[in-house]
């Protein structure tokens, strides 16, 4: 894909040279890091139909730029919080693969010691304050944890994701009413991958810009290419910028896809075809960055052939540690209910 | 010092306010209002708009805000208008509040409170008049607290700011008015432990919140016939201290639970099967639970007075486990 100035970047088609200041390092990490989820993703779908792990698995395969770009825009001690297709942000945040895939299989040795799942990966001591599963619940969270940083008047933000049909849920609007009443620096960010599971938004949504859903609280909202991840990049800072300097909410719409179903049990066939999914897929955020890095000399080929070799060994270790990994003993069941 | 149930709530987050500048206190009404009951009287002008935060009626938003706020090193009281509005809250307590510290393996605690008038009042019909205590204690990772008197109330609230993991504290409308001894200076009132109110020889009543007051008006009622009940309050529901109430139902063989809230799958059925499976060779009479009526609350005075624990009900339990 050669066309990546037009995308990269501001509507206005600015070319990427400008996200050159961002340096090598920052470039390469970003796009290792959208590897290393995407391969992560793929093996997890695969243990999942080997029956190594259970539950519910919604994989972030297609949006890896919402979370690289936006995470890219913060600082270490800033705090996230998301939803249930929480994989790439843990990773992105710096979490340890090897224990994540353990959470997955449900091992002892996982971020949550087996009794978290995929849908609530957390990483305290990286400020990724988990994954969670019920629509729209992380939302009044991510609101308080901002509270938390403006009681204490913390140089902080806090960045709340979300997928798009939590929009529709009261405590989405509960959150926007309080974060704007009391000034909050807290960052919206709504990944907007088309569907609610196999509700398309515009059947769930009176309003289907969903950017405008702020202007009812006076927040100010912006929409992004969710798949350029210096789009994202661009859109989440100015965002940060104001939380961090005015102490005031923005809720960024991040147009994105997900190229697999809901949920591995869900054929997505039912409410979307192969063409409309091929189509999005030529949008790769991660073939944009291969060939951003290519056409700007910061990588050649061979380097980044051997990034995704390296991301692949990375993630299989990742599942033999997770399966050598041993069962949480019986009586762990009893651990950290109470402190 | 005799002060009202009002009063000891409020020297609790008083002085608990002033002890620890992580506790702010966040509800409808609570700052300029000064309180819809008044246990907030003073708090604002004390201690400024920064930590006593009026909240729009927004009882899920304002909840979860607290519980990310605790998730972060706050300690949040969140007060509830009355918790009949904390079920629409219902989520953010139950799939946040109580499962944060589980679901991450131990990372994270939620030190919060969220604390205000629970049971019925005065006519407030069905919405208004329910005893949620059961609902609340039915969720692993959530403490419960109903205390009875303004000594408790103020020793066992300044514990529950204090705890680390998320206290439901519930109090009652009918009983901020009530006035009752409460010590000079600091104590506190530790959670999880029960406490024998009256000690006698003839059966135990147990019974919590409210209706320890009623246990007592049954107590002075039969101690007439010349029978001798022993009251016991577990304080906390949840966890529950059980051993001085199986150690009392074993000096007396007989027991009867009193409680407001309804009596299925309760607080009440559940001490009254722990009575009966842990102390069954003791028993010279099965348990008998007086509950609420199983039905949601008329409005009308005496269907309401009817549908609730009374005087008579508690006496009759009583000369029941007696076979009087």
């Amino acid at each position: 894909m050669s066309d990546y100035a037009v995308k990269a970047g501001k509507s206005n088609g600015s070319a990427g040279e400008e996200y050159l200041s961002l340096g090598r390092n920052k470039l390469i990490e970003m796009h290792r890091t959208m590897l290393l989820i995407r391969r992560f993703e793929e093996a997890a779908a695969k243990a999942y139909s080997q029956q190594k792990i259970g539950g519910f698995l919604h994989l972030y395969i297609g949006q890896e730029a919402v979370a690289v770009g936006s995470i890219a825009a913060l600082r270490e001690e800033d705090y996230i919080i998301t939803a249930y297709r929480d994989h790439g942000h843990a990773l992105t945040r710096g979490a340890d693969p090897n224990k994540l895939m353990a959470e997955l299989f449900g091992k002892y040795t996982g971020t949550s010691k087996g009794k978290g799942g995929s849908m609530h990966f957390f990483d305290v001591a990286r400020n990724m304050l988990g994954g969670h599963a019920i629509v729209g619940g992380q939302i009044p969270l991510g609101t308080g944890i901002a509270f938390k940083i403006k009681y204490r008047r913390e140089d902080r933000v806090c960045v709340t994701y979300m997928g798009d049909a939590a929009t529709n849920q009261g405590s989405f609007h509960e959150s926007l009413n309080l974060a704007a009443l009391w000034k909050l620096p807290v960052v919206y960010i709504v990944e907007n991958n088309m569907y609610g599971m196999g509700t398309a938004i515009d059947r769930a949504s009176a309003v289907t810009d969903l950017y405008k859903k702020g202007s009812a609280y006076g927040i100010e909202g912006m929409v992004t290419d969710g798949m350029n991840v210096f789009a994202v990049y661009d859109s989440v800072k100015e965002a940060v910028k104001k939380a961090r300097e005015l102490s005031l909410p923005t809720l960024i719409e991040v147009r994105t896809y997900r190229y697999r179903g809901h949920s591995m049990s869900d054929p997505d066939s039912v409410y979307r075809t192969k063409q409309e999914v091929d189509e999005e897929k030529r949008r790769d955020p991660i073939e944009q960055m291969k060939a951003f890095l290519l056409t700007e000399k910061i990588a050649t080929q061979k380097e980044l052939d051997n990034f995704d070799e390296e991301a692949k060994k990375e993630v299989s270790s990742a599942v033999e540690f997770a399966e050598s990994s041993p069962q949480p003993p019986l009586e762990s069941m009893y651990d950290d209910i109470y402190v | 010092m005799e002060i009202t149930f009002r009063e000891a709530l409020n020297q609790a987050i008083v002085e608990e306010m002033e002890r620890d500048d992580s506790v702010f206190i966040v509800g409808e009404e609570v700052a300029h209002y000064q309180g819809a009951y008044k246990v907030t009287q003073g708090l604002l002008q004390k201690f400024g708009p920064q930590r006593v935060i009026d909240a729009p009626i927004s009882e899920s938003g304002f909840t979860g805000l607290s519980v990310g706020a605790a998730m972060v090193g706050l300690r949040p009281i969140v007060e509830v208008m009355t918790f009949n509005f904390s079920l629409v809250a219902f989520d953010q307590i139950i799939n946040n509040a109580a499962k944060m510290r589980h679901m991450s393996g131990g990372q994270l605690k939620v030190p919060m409170v969220i604390r205000g008038p629970n049971g019925p009042a005065h006519q407030l019909a069905a919405t208004h008049s329910q005893a949620l205590e059961s609902m609340y204690a039915h969720v692993p990772g959530l403490k419960v607290v109903v205390p009875g008197t303004p000594k408790d109330g103020k020793g066992l609230l300044k514990s529950a700011i204090r705890d680390d993991n998320p206290v439901i504290f519930m109090e009652s409308e009918i009983m901020y008015g009530l006035k009752g001894d409460v010590p000079e200076g600091e104590y506190t009132i530790p959670l999880g432990k029960a406490d024998v109110k009256k000690q006698g020889k003839d059966a135990t009543v147990v019974a919590y919140g409210k209706t320890v007051n009623l246990a007592f008006s049954a107590a002075d009622l039969l101690a007439k016939e010349n029978i001798d009940l022993e009251i016991v309050d577990p304080m906390t529901i949840k966890p529950l201290d059980e051993e001085p109430i199986l150690k009392s139902v074993r000096k007396t063989n007989r027991c009867v639970v009193v409680s407001e809230a309804w009596p299925f799958a309760s607080v009440a059925s559940e001490i009254g099967y722990r009575v009966s499976s842990k102390a069954f060779d003791y028993l010279d009479a099965p348990v008998e639970l007086v509950t609420a009526e199983d039905v949601p609350m008329p409005y009308n005075k005496n269907l309401e007075h009817n549908a609730l624990p009374t005087l008579e009900k508690v006496v009759a339990a009583v000369k029941k486990v007696l076979y009087l």
